[in-house]
């Protein structure tokens, strides 16, 4: 299977959003807590959040990371209930975006 | 080739009719990808405008899908706003940019090619549903985006060269009217009923179609061969030869026997012993003119003017709304032609009005009250109907979804506003220009003998009538069972209105689709119905039972039904007189016919 690694390596950048003296980055762990994980509709929940902020966002589960502005990308993380995934945000607003993505993961996206 | 086996797929029969074709399945038509590469820099910067426009237009597209799905399928409306977050997703929208400036690749081929990263990306994955459900999302988008490109806008039904039958998961009301009645032999759908807007069009058009059809989508192949039996929803697939032959037959004595009466269509809607109606056509553009003359119209009895307001950026103006009553006077004269103000929703005009969060549109903020809220709306169109009413003063007024006399009386105050300006300016008009009332809501029937002295004709929408009086929701499948047009309390109200305008000597009309039904024709009759206005292609049948009917049998008739307690009891006495009095109607019409007859309406066909 060839995939252009311009396109979704990426992910690994992301993943490794990285303190600067200017920007620092900070990070939450989260559960996926509602029953049918991140499917479509939550993914799009999550990246319409991710939008509203200047940050550079990133989900990470295990080794790889998703930019939480692509919602292929976060969807291409596969995320069933249970999964363990790492929020990074580095930026002027890095602080609020944490913040209100962690009130996303901590109402279970409104679902079961 | 008897060995083969077809396959049969059951709907609901939704408009009447057998359609034998090749299938056109609408959601998978393929678009061929020209590649090329772009040379010099204005032609990259040009591809890269042209990929922005298609991916802005693709967004408006889902969004206008988006506010016209139904409450009930508000999951659906999330699912397009997943399309419409792909469609900016850096995978494909980055992607594809750097895609076109970089390899200096047409925006089509750049698309296509994102989109494959995308779908590899996902299938790479895993191979389960999940993925699957993914990469029909990630199509979805990108297709709308390709097709754009192509220059093959919005639907591609546009695309159908060849005479087919058209299959797809439900009709947007919007891919509905684009339905070329000359390509499309008949129409499955696998959602919707007897009365939702696909069957409605299909009839209308004289389309055979079947809805409710689970899974036709998955099961009909494009270009396969199926037979479409829009009577008894039954839908075969591949047919054997001699299944071909049996409703090649059907067909074949349906349309000479429509042929037959079509030739006397032209013939006066007299009954036997003299009582003379009116048979008009309901329209909603000009070119319907000619299949409601055709088809013998005696007149319009409801020309739709919501065509002029939807689909568009900006509001008509007076000169163009007089144009189309103009022409429509003129081609009509000296028959009457009735012309229905605006019967909108809040909801369709969103470019001009505010967006109001209504729970509940159908009781909302629409048509006669969205008229009297938006007086300039109105008073714009009123005044390019009294300019039109000079032409041949063939013109009538008709203001629906009245509830009571005080919008009467306001909207006549406008009325003589407008008349009065329009004298002001040596307009010409006609003073004498009929002025009427729908009459669609239970309270204007519990009105109708005061609303009788302030109007000069009643037309009961018999769609909205039923609706409102039983309270459903029609189409809302949990509840369509109860839309019963031969409910007794509904036709208790029509005889109320029908009494009520008679008393004070005003004509009373059915505009709603109980009057293009054959199967009713003998109880409007007996309600003392005085003119049946319906959509152009029903005139034919309905005009040859009028001139069957006997006006004393059909009161006789209705005086006993009006005695009946439920529907099913109506329905079977209704089923019983017109097998007796028009056979050959119900042999062509319906094979079923006397097993139907006996079932509960609920499974009544819609012939």
């Amino acid at each position: 299977m060839l995939i252009d690694p311009r396109t979704f390596a990426n992910r690994r950048e992301t993943a490794l959003i990285q303190s600067d003296e200017e920007s620092p980055a900070i990070a939450q762990e989260f559960i996926v807590a509602n029953r049918l994980g991140i499917h479509a509709r939550v993914a799009a929940q999550i990246v319409k959040v991710a939008c509203r902020f200047d940050s550079e966002i990133s989900i990470a589960k295990s080794e790889v990371a998703a930019n939480a502005k692509s919602i292929l990308d976060v969807l291409s993380l596969l995320c069933p209930y249970g999964t363990k995934v790492f929020v990074t945000a580095r930026g002027p607003d890095a602080a609020q975006a944490l913040h209100a993505l962690a009130a996303l993961f901590q109402t279970k996206f409104g679902e079961p | 080739m008897n060995d083969h086996s077809s396959l049969t797929v059951k709907g609901i029969g939704a408009a009447p009719g057998i359609a034998i074709g090749k299938a056109f399945l609408l959601e998978h038509g393929r678009i061929p990808v020209p590649r090329y590469r772009l040379f010099g820099e204005q032609a990259v910067a040009d591809e890269c405008k042209r990929f922005e426009q298609a991916i802005a237009e693709a967004e408006a597209d889902l969004e206008t899908i988006k506010k016209s799905i139904r409450s009930e399928f508000k999951e659906h409306a999330k699912l397009l706003e997943v399309q419409q977050m792909i469609l900016r997703d850096p995978s494909i929208y980055g992607e594809s940019l750097r895609c076109i400036k970089e390899e200096r690749a047409n925006a089509q081929l750049a698309v296509t090619k994102s989109l494959r990263k995308a779908k590899e990306l996902f299938s790479s994955l895993s191979n389960d549903e999940y993925a699957q459900s993914r990469i029909a999302d990630v199509n979805a988008a990108g297709e709308r985006v390709v097709r754009i490109l192509a220059g093959h806008n919005h639907t591609n039904l546009e695309n159908i060269h060849e005479r087919s039958v058209i299959v797809a998961h439900d009709l947007s009301p919007g891919d509905a009217i684009q339905l070329q009645a000359g390509r499309t032999l008949g129409i499955v759908t696998e959602i919707g009923g007897i009365f939702s807007h696909t069957s409605i069009v299909a009839r209308s058009l004289g389309i055979p179609a079947v809805t409710g059809a689970e899974n036709a989508v998955r099961l009909i192949s494009q270009n396969d061969i199926v037979i479409v039996d829009g009577r008894t929803g039954v839908i075969i697939i591949d047919p054997s030869e001699s299944e071909l032959q049996f409703y090649a037959n059907r067909q074949y004595e349906m349309e000479a026997y429509l042929k037959l009466i079509s030739r006397h269509a032209h013939l006066p809607a007299q009954t036997s012993d003299n009582h003379r109606v009116s048979a008009e056509a309901n329209i909603e553009v000009l070119e319907e003119i000619v299949a409601a003359k055709d088809n013998g119209a005696e007149g319009i009895g409801l020309y739709r003017t919501e065509f002029f307001f939807m689909n568009r950026a900006e509001l008509p103006d007076e000169e163009s709304l007089y144009r189309d009553y103009h022409d429509l006077a003129e081609l009509m004269a000296p028959s009457q032609v009735t012309i229905r103000t605006l019967d909108l929703g809040a909801d369709k005009l969103t470019s001009w009005c505010p967006t109001l969060e209504e729970a509940n549109p159908a009781l909302g903020l629409r048509s006669i009250r969205l008229c009297l809220h938006y007086q300039e709306i109105f008073k714009t169109q009123l005044r390019a109907i009294l300019r039109a009413s000079a032409t041949a003063r063939n013109i009538r007024l008709m203001l629906p979804l009245i509830s009571g006399m005080a919008e009467i009386y306001q909207a006549k105050h406008i009325l003589r506003e407008v008349q009065a300006e329009l004298s002001r300016k040596r307009i010409p008009f006609d003073k004498d220009m009929p002025f009427g009332a729908m009459i669609e809501l239970p309270s204007a029937v519990a009105m109708a003998d005061l609303l009788a002295q302030e109007v000069d004709f009643f037309s009961i929408g018999t769609n909205d009538l039923i609706q409102y009086s039983i309270g459903i929701d029609r189409s809302n499948e949990h509840v369509a069972y109860l839309y019963e047009p031969l409910h007794p309390g509904v036709l208790r109200l029509i005889k109320q209105a029908v009494d009520a305008g008679h008393d004070a000597g005003i004509p009373v009309a059915v505009c709603g689709e109980m009057a293009g039904e054959p199967l009713y024709v003998p109880i409007l009759l007996g309600l003392k119905i005085d003119s049946f206005s319906m959509n152009p292609v029903a005139l034919p049948r309905v005009k040859n039972l009028i001139r069957r009917s006997s006006m004393k049998e059909c009161c006789r008739f209705v005086n006993k039904v009006l005695r009946m307690r439920t529907a099913t009891e109506i329905q079977q006495a209704v089923s019983k007189m017109v097998m007796r009095n028009f056979p050959e109607e119900f042999r062509v019409f319906d094979q079923n016919w006397a097993e139907n007859a006996t079932l509960p309406v609920l499974k009544k066909s819609s012939c």
